[in-house]
């Protein structure tokens, strides 16, 4: 396997990461102020607060982790995205900023303010939309280069019907992928009001997360006909996605087996992640950006492999020791610690 | 609206979230410190006052890590939303530390999550203490790979530059440049010491303010003798940067030291101003300083800004923040010496107003400190953006938005410090510390209290 290709399953792998961890938090924000207006606050924030509370700061690493490595791996991503996201990144930073802080500023205090709990359920879903820009203008026609340097072609982006599926698929699959994830740890606390209410949330979700994908396929072969070649040649790969999700919604509407559910909730997005990612390439950036183009030097490559092969070593062990600590530890779940 | 070209503009954004970011960054590389070494003396010595003192300490930490982290996000992606030519050559160099960077800080956010929730889960409260270490060691590491990457900025090596082609990478030999060794010496001693004395203030405040129960006590004493050691290793690696500076960067030293000819046994200039033509005036002149601070030796050839192109020279305000900076730092060393002096002469009274005043004004006095010390270090490599390579101007965004992204940061970092006040007045105004240890450790509070 060369080292590009080492590199961006790399990245890949740790966007991954932040789609599941965040939609969790993102969906979670929206459905306390949902339980919230609909005066059902009292049966899941507790919930919601015990699982975030320890984890929201890695949440974040997450993110952070998946950009520096693309700088790292693919320097001319930085130029390209770098001078036309200017206006959605910043909007996205401030959002996050706005929620992360926040959310650590309310978490010693009551979580009675109807502003605040407000623009923690809208950030979370704004933030998934301003973040899904960079996977639309990936797919190119909405970036020009001219003499003066590279911009981003607003006019395109807000009339296409291909970044607002994006967008609409982005909402949907954190609703989703949260209140499965949701209704799977209210068992585990075995809070049976909260999850007949989260698994109600689940089984709402599914259907127009499941549409949203379709459109979206549609809406890339207007967009980007190679890409969505190169996506109908890997159809099993779909199909095998579309498979965990017929098996997490008819477990979740069983009513029992909700850690595989959940389970099959993160290898259908894994499956389908990883087969728009194996699609999307060679390119990086249509066109300008190409896997092998825009690598960094050897040297800088191999390096960058090992330390994070180390970094690995240190990382997996400390995961895993903290949602032993707070995720599986049906105390504390309970909140009996 | 904006009369501004985007590169001044994003000069401004980046300065703006890179100053505001500094605090939080120091305070979050320098407390965990703090907390740790509280907790170990509560548990060795078995006072609950040390114990109270860190868990206080931590209730208030997890306020500033949550901007602290945010802002480093926004900083993280401003470098490529703002300079994203300069990213793009300088990012194939420096990916390694920058990556690493990243390790440490997910190392720290893991185990701070664990620590902050594992108070009284263990029987054994070492193993609570042990978890305060990955913490230490994580944000300690965050300074050291992200400096190094500073360092890179100002004297890069590690790579060779064929027309706009970078070729032959050694990213060891950029992450470990002649920089690298002062810089990351100077901010993290820095840092623990800005921290030791924001947290001796708010020790010094509660005493000004009579209310002298034993637990502020031994938070002040604990603070203002960090204070001092790390004071003293502060005072090392400044001197050490200067050195380093005589040799490395000659510009900068000569630029904030007012030194426009090259001279044996040059002087040393404080404060004073510039006349319209470039004289000194109201100076003090130290004799032959400046050959010493730069070679110690009192008589070393010490390189002027005659030697340095026109173009090439940084503002040469940059002394005022480079003064400022040391005479706080004396000031730090002097005050927190002066308490244990007073401290150790039974006659004299290390509670006086006065000294207090003078602890309380050192956490304010130092963070401004760490300001006019990365003021100082970044406009002196001016008009560099990658000293020697590339300049500002060309590794700036071409987008004519930057305008309104300031004003858009300005209000976020306006929300975040009114919201950062207001969560911090609320864990401790209703909560102070006295009930705190009633509440939890009644046996301690039975025992009499304040002498």
């Amino acid at each position: 396997m060369s080292y590009e290709l080492v590199g961006i399953s790399v990245l890949w792998l740790f966007l991954y990461g932040y789609l599941i961890v965040a939609s969790i938090d993102f969906g979670a924000g929206f459905f306390a102020y949902f339980a919230k207006v609909t005066k059902k606050d009292h049966i899941i924030n507790k919930l919601i607060s015990r699982y975030l509370s320890p984890v929201w700061e890695v949440t974040n690493v997450f993110f952070v982790f998946f950009f520096v490595g693309l700088i790292g791996f693919f320097p001319d991503m930085a130029y390209y995205f770098g001078q036309s996201l200017l206006i959605p990144g910043s909007i996205a930073i401030v959002l996050l900023a706005i929620r992360g802080s926040f959310y650590a500023f309310e978490n010693y205090g009551s979580k009675e303010n109807h502003l605040y709990m407000f623009l923690y359920g809208a950030t979370g879903l704004l933030i998934p939309a301003a973040l899904s820009t960079a996977l639309t203008i990936s797919e190119g026609g909405f970036i020009e280069e001219t003499e003066n340097g590279v911009h981003l072609m607003y006019g395109e982006l807000f009339s296409s019907p291909y970044s607002w599926s994006v967008v609409f698929l982005a909402i949907v699959s954190v609703l989703y992928i949260s209140s499965m994830f949701l209704a799977f740890y209210a068992k585990r606390a075995g809070d049976q009001p909260a999850l007949d209410l989260v698994r109600k949330y689940a089984l709402f979700w599914s259907s127009p997360t499941i549409i949203a994908s379709l459109t979206t396929f549609i809406a890339l072969s207007q967009q980007n006909p190679e890409h969505f070649q190169r996506a109908i040649d890997l159809w099993w790969v779909f199909g095998i996605s579309v498979a965990f999700f017929m098996a997490a919604v008819f477990l979740i509407y069983q009513g029992k087996y909700y850690g595989w559910a959940f389970i099959a909730v993160m290898l259908q997005f894994f499956v389908a992640f990883f087969g728009y990612g194996a699609s999307h390439l060679p390119y990086l950036l249509y066109p300008y950006v190409t896997l092998s183009g825009g690598v960094t030097s050897e040297a800088m490559a191999v390096a960058l492999i090992v330390v994070f092969i180390a970094g690995l070593l240190l990382l997996i062990p400390s995961l895993i020791m903290l949602m032993r600590m707070f995720l599986f530890d049906a105390d504390y779940v309970k909140g009996k610690k | 609206m904006f009369d501004l070209d985007s590169a001044t503009l994003s000069r401004m954004l980046t300065a703006l979230t890179l100053g505001y970011h500094a605090i939080f960054a120091t305070l979050g590389v320098g407390i965990p410190v703090m907390i740790s070494i509280a907790e170990f003396i509560g548990i060795k010595k078995k006072d609950p006052h040390y114990t109270l003192l860190a868990r206080r300490w931590t209730r208030g930490f997890t306020i500033t890590v949550a901007v602290g982290v945010v802002t480093g996000t926004a900083i993280g992606l401003q470098l490529s939303l703002l300079w994203p030519s300069f990213m793009q050559l300088a990012g194939k160099v420096i990916a390694l530390p920058l990556f690493m960077e990243t390790f440490a800080f997910f190392f720290e956010a893991i185990f701070l999550g664990i620590y902050l929730y594992t108070w009284d889960r263990f029987k054994n409260p070492m193993y609570h203490w042990l978890l305060s270490i990955p913490v230490v060691i994580g944000s300690t590491l965050s300074a050291f790979f992200i400096t190094s990457v500073n360092g890179f900025l100002n004297t890069p090596q590690g790579f060779e530059l064929e027309g706009d082609t970078v070729t032959s990478i050694q990213p060891l030999a950029a992450m470990f440049n002649p920089a690298t060794p002062t810089k990351v010496f100077h901010v993290v001693s820095t840092s623990y010491l800005t921290a030791a004395a924001v947290l001796a203030t708010i020790a010094a405040i509660y005493l000004l303010k009579k209310k002298n129960t034993l637990y502020h006590m031994k938070a002040l004493k604990l603070t203002v003798v960090s204070v001092f050691i790390f004071a003293i290793a502060t005072a090392i690696a400044g001197d050490l940067s200067a050195k380093f500076l005589a040799e490395e960067q000659p510009e900068k030293l000569a630029a904030g030291e007012w030194h426009f000819e090259t001279e044996e046994g040059a002087d040393l200039v404080v404060f004073g101003t510039l006349n319209e033509n470039q004289e000194v005036e109201n100076a003090i002149r130290i004799p032959n300083a400046l050959s010493f601070l730069a070679h110690g030796d009192f008589n070393a050839e010490v390189t002027g800004l005659d030697q340095i192109p026109d173009d090439e020279e940084p503002p040469l305000w940059i002394h005022y923040m480079f003064d400022l900076m040391v005479s706080i730092g004396f000031f730090t060393l002097g005050i927190s010496l002066m308490y244990m002096v007073f401290w150790k002469v039974k006659k004299w009274n290390e509670y006086h107003p006065l000294l207090l005043w003078g602890i309380a004004s050192l956490g304010p006095l130092s963070m401004a400190a760490v300001e006019f010390g990365w003021v100082f270090a970044e406009l002196g490599r001016q008009p560099w953006i990658l000293r020697g390579f590339m300049t500002v101007s060309e590794g700036a965004t071409t987008s004519p938005y930057v305008g309104w992204m300031l004003i858009l940061f300005i209000g976020l970092y306006t929300v975040l410090s009114i919201g950062c006040i207001i969560a911090l007045r609320k864990i401790f105004k209703g909560n102070p510390a006295e009930h705190e240890l009633e509440h939890r450790y009644p046996e301690v509070a039975a025992a009499k209290e304040g002498n």
